[in-house]
């Protein structure tokens, strides 16, 4: 079984080349009546400081959590959100995508909403506001040293860091070394 | 076919493994010596840390343009050079993002930077991103503060500069001051390394 990820993985490397990797609107097909409901009010946004954070990172149930920190000024973090958009999307069953911003709280009504907005973003997102940054970050993970983006995968048994951004086919990889 | 399989395996092997070692390049830890560099600053000019004969030490600043964060500390980056260069710890600040990703963090918008931020300190472009990797550092702003001793410049602080980026007046750990003045004063530094958010470093 192990040979054939890495074999996948080789694959997907050699072909890394083609990847596309610009952004591309995450809207597809709204029909009216969906747009309508989203233009006709303001989208609504949870705020969380970490102890509010920590229990929706850490959840325990049957399911794997894919867990990314970004933030609208973040580039890479924008250029993969995406990414994340269609695994939530495909493996709706069994994965639950959780996006964390961390766009500054002045920009929540400015940048943040408008864009969860415009990309009609379909995962949960929440904004995520702790300044006591040196103790969450490593109660995170011991290894982030803070840079954006960063994503957690895990489920019971497994839990992954990873303080990188993720072309669409290295983070299908790594979503699919959690399904057993 | 065994030998095949066999040698398969290893190809693999070192492929990952040149996959791991790659992003688990961690850069300097407390204690190291860090490395000196030749990089050109704003007036065109080469600047090393081996330069600065008077100094004692250096608060060496990975940050750029283009970050927010980094942005929000412009400021107090430029207050801890007016305040401790003249002590002998100079602020010398590296751009180490790749200025093809970031065009907004070229040499260019680098001068008009620090020329309407009014900028007293070296600010160098790490052209070829050859001395952030070395360092460790992974995003910006990224603090290493560096004691010169006669076997060169010792790490003696990693991270950030305090401990809230949105609001200066309501800064409770100067991390970064509480580190200088320690070894100023012969000391030992109570806080050596910390976490803080930034943009991770473009390559």
């Amino acid at each position: 079984m192990k040979r054939i990820v890495l074999l996948v993985l080789l694959v997907v490397l050699a072909c890394k080349e083609q990847v596309k990797t610009e952004i591309v609107p995450l809207t597809q097909i709204v029909d009216k009546e969906e747009k309508k409901a989203i233009d006709a009010y303001d989208i609504s946004l949870e705020i969380y400081d970490y102890d509010g954070l920590e229990p929706l990172i850490n959840k325990v149930d049957e399911k794997i959590h894919v867990v990314n920190f970004w933030a609208t000024w973040c580039a890479p973090c924008v250029k993969e959100l995406p990414y994340f958009e269609e695994i939530n999307a495909n493996y709706n069953d069994r994965v639950e995508v959780l996006l964390v911003s961390l766009d500054f709280p002045r920009n929540y009504d400015s940048k943040l909403k408008p864009f969860m907005k415009k990309h009609n973003l379909k995962s949960k997102v929440i904004a995520f506001d702790d300044i006591d940054q040196n103790r969450w970050i490593p109660a995170i993970n011991k290894n982030w040293t803070g840079a954006l983006p960063a994503t957690i995968i895990y489920n019971q048994n497994k839990r992954q860091f990873y303080e990188q951004s993720f072309t669409k086919e290295e983070l299908e990889i790594e979503l699919k070394s959690f399904f057993k | 076919m065994k030998t095949i399989r066999t040698l398969a395996v290893t190809v693999l092997a070192i492929t990952l493994s040149a996959f791991t070692f790659k992003t688990v390049d961690k850069g300097y830890s407390i204690g190291d010596i860090a490395t000196d560099f030749s990089l050109e600053n704003i007036d065109g000019k080469m600047v090393s840390l081996a330069d600065f004969k008077d100094a004692k030490g250096f608060i060496v600043t990975f940050t750029c343009n283009t970050c927010p964060y980094a942005v929000a500390y412009e400021d107090r980056i430029e207050a801890l050079n007016k305040k401790y260069a003249k002590k002998g710890y100079p602020v010398i600040a590296i751009m180490p993002n790749n200025t093809e990703v970031k065009p907004g963090d070229n040499l260019a918008a680098m001068k008009a930077r620090a020329k309407a931020k009014g900028f007293t300190f070296p600010y160098l472009m790490d052209k070829g991103q050859e001395i952030y990797p070395q360092y460790g550092a992974t995003k910006t702003p990224h603090i290493y503060i560096l004691e010169k001793t006669k076997k060169g410049n010792v790490v003696k602080y990693i991270g950030a500069i305090d401990d809230n980026y949105k609001d200066p007046e309501a800064v409770k750990e100067r991390y970064v001051e509480d580190a200088v003045d320690a070894l100023l004063a012969g000391k030992e530094i109570k806080t050596t390394e910390t976490r803080a958010i930034g943009c991770s470093i473009k390559v």
